[in-house]
């Protein structure tokens, strides 16, 4: 039904014949937009009503009562439907570790939270497919399972800033929303997020549709494509500072893609972009030491690349 | 009535903060509106997400950004 639509309004209202690389084209373009400006609203909205089921209070008093290995395994899944934003990371942080759960299932937490989300997912699901999208989600829990349990294997736990153990939380008792207002939340939560990543999105899809053939594909390849052993680790130094959203990367993705970089390098770029980044560090430089932020940077960067030569060499 | 707005002062602070003072004026009340920027005293209300909302010292809202409108109805 939405490829008769676009069919009709370039072929029939616009005239631009069907045949040529323009018709083409903007009937790809115009698609596209479609339908991920449909996914991305229903999956957005659904997704915003299963986050208020976990508010980061309800998932930290899960996390309290695991231990190693389950409890990351688990940090990873509530990562992905607790809503995390990077201005919470301190007073989060503090209630996670105040409660009891370990220093490394907080980590593991705060490795999916950012990485893993909904934007991200229906954006690789309506450009490259659901086998790219749970690759994805797949990558990402590897990624906060192995840097959560590193960093707990190494016994950090001094190296927090001194205060933080001294911090009395207070209960949290927040006012339940009703139903109607969960809705309406989700509503406006859905309109507030669409109004904000919409350009990154309209600039992703027209790369993929247009931009194609204008650059030259053998200069990206040529420092960056299979042949080139250090491309992922190159993709990733080059994505830790960067600070954006999935849906900035998204862009940039596409095109790297478009250019036949190898999928393992393209996902550890979006993966570094959106797990860390600068002011991140800002953030977390007041709960943790330098020496445990520098460690829980170069952890996470060394399994973002380690997945994407795994994926490089697999696919 | 005391309203207090909790957060270390990241963007989405600044903007619940804006719509408090707007709900204040569109309830014609005075009511005093504070900025608890202080980590230690953020904890103690136990909210695990900024920014947060506190009326009277009860946690209304927190995470998220609500609009003036519906400030005003807890106001009142």
């Amino acid at each position: 039904m939405l490829k008769s639509f676009a069919d009709y309004i370039i072929f029939h209202l616009l005239a631009i014949p069907s045949d040529t690389h323009l018709g083409e084209a903007l009937n790809f373009f115009l698609y596209d937009t479609i339908k991920i400006f449909l996914l991305l609203s229903v999956i957005i909205f659904l997704v915003a009503i299963i986050r208020s089921y976990f508010p980061p209070e309800r998932t930290r008093r899960i996390l309290s009562r695991e231990r190693e290995y389950v409890g990351n395994g688990l940090a990873g899944l509530l990562g992905i439907v607790t809503p995390f934003c990077s201005c919470s990371a301190v007073p989060l942080f503090i209630g996670f570790v105040e409660s009891g759960v370990p220093l490394g299932v907080t980590f593991s937490f705060l490795v999916s939270s950012p990485m893993i989300n909904e934007v991200a997912l229906v954006l690789l699901l309506g450009l490259f497919g659901w086998r790219i999208a749970l690759l994805y989600i797949g990558t990402g829990l590897i990624v906060s399972f192995v840097s959560g349990v590193a960093i707990g294997k190494m016994r950090m736990e001094r190296y927090v800033q001194e205060y933080v153990y001294q911090m009395k939380v207070g209960s949290g008792d927040i006012a339940q929303q009703t139903f109607r207002e969960k809705l309406e939340y989700a509503r406006d939560y859905t309109r507030d997020l669409l109004k904000r990543i919409w350009p990154y999105v309209l600039i992703g899809i027209g790369v993929g549709g247009f931009i194609h053939g204008y650059v030259p594909s053998d200069f990206l390849l040529k420092y960056a494509g299979p042949g080139n052993p250090f491309a992922v680790p190159v993709a990733v130094l080059i994505g830790v500072p960067l600070y954006s959203n999935a849906a900035g990367t998204i862009p940039i993705v596409q095109a790297l893609m478009g250019k036949g970089m190898p999928i393992g390098t393209v996902l550890a770029f979006m993966m570094a972009v959106t797990a860390l980044s600068f002011p991140e560090a800002v953030i977390l430089k007041n709960v943790l030491k330098m020496r445990l932020l520098l460690i829980f940077f170069g952890i996470v960067a060394a399994a973002i690349i380690g997945v994407g030569y795994l994926f490089n060499s697999i696919l | 009535m005391k309203i207090e707005v909790l957060g270390m002062g990241c963007a989405n602070c600044n903007k619940l903060y804006q719509n408090v003072v707007e709900a204040v004026k569109l309830s014609g009340k005075e009511i005093d509106v504070a900025k608890v920027e202080d980590i230690k005293k953020i904890m103690s209300y136990g909210v695990l997400s900024t920014p947060a909302l506190a009326i009277d010292g009860v946690v209304k809202v927190a995470g998220k950004v609500p609009k003036a409108e519906e400030i005003k109805k807890w106001i009142e």
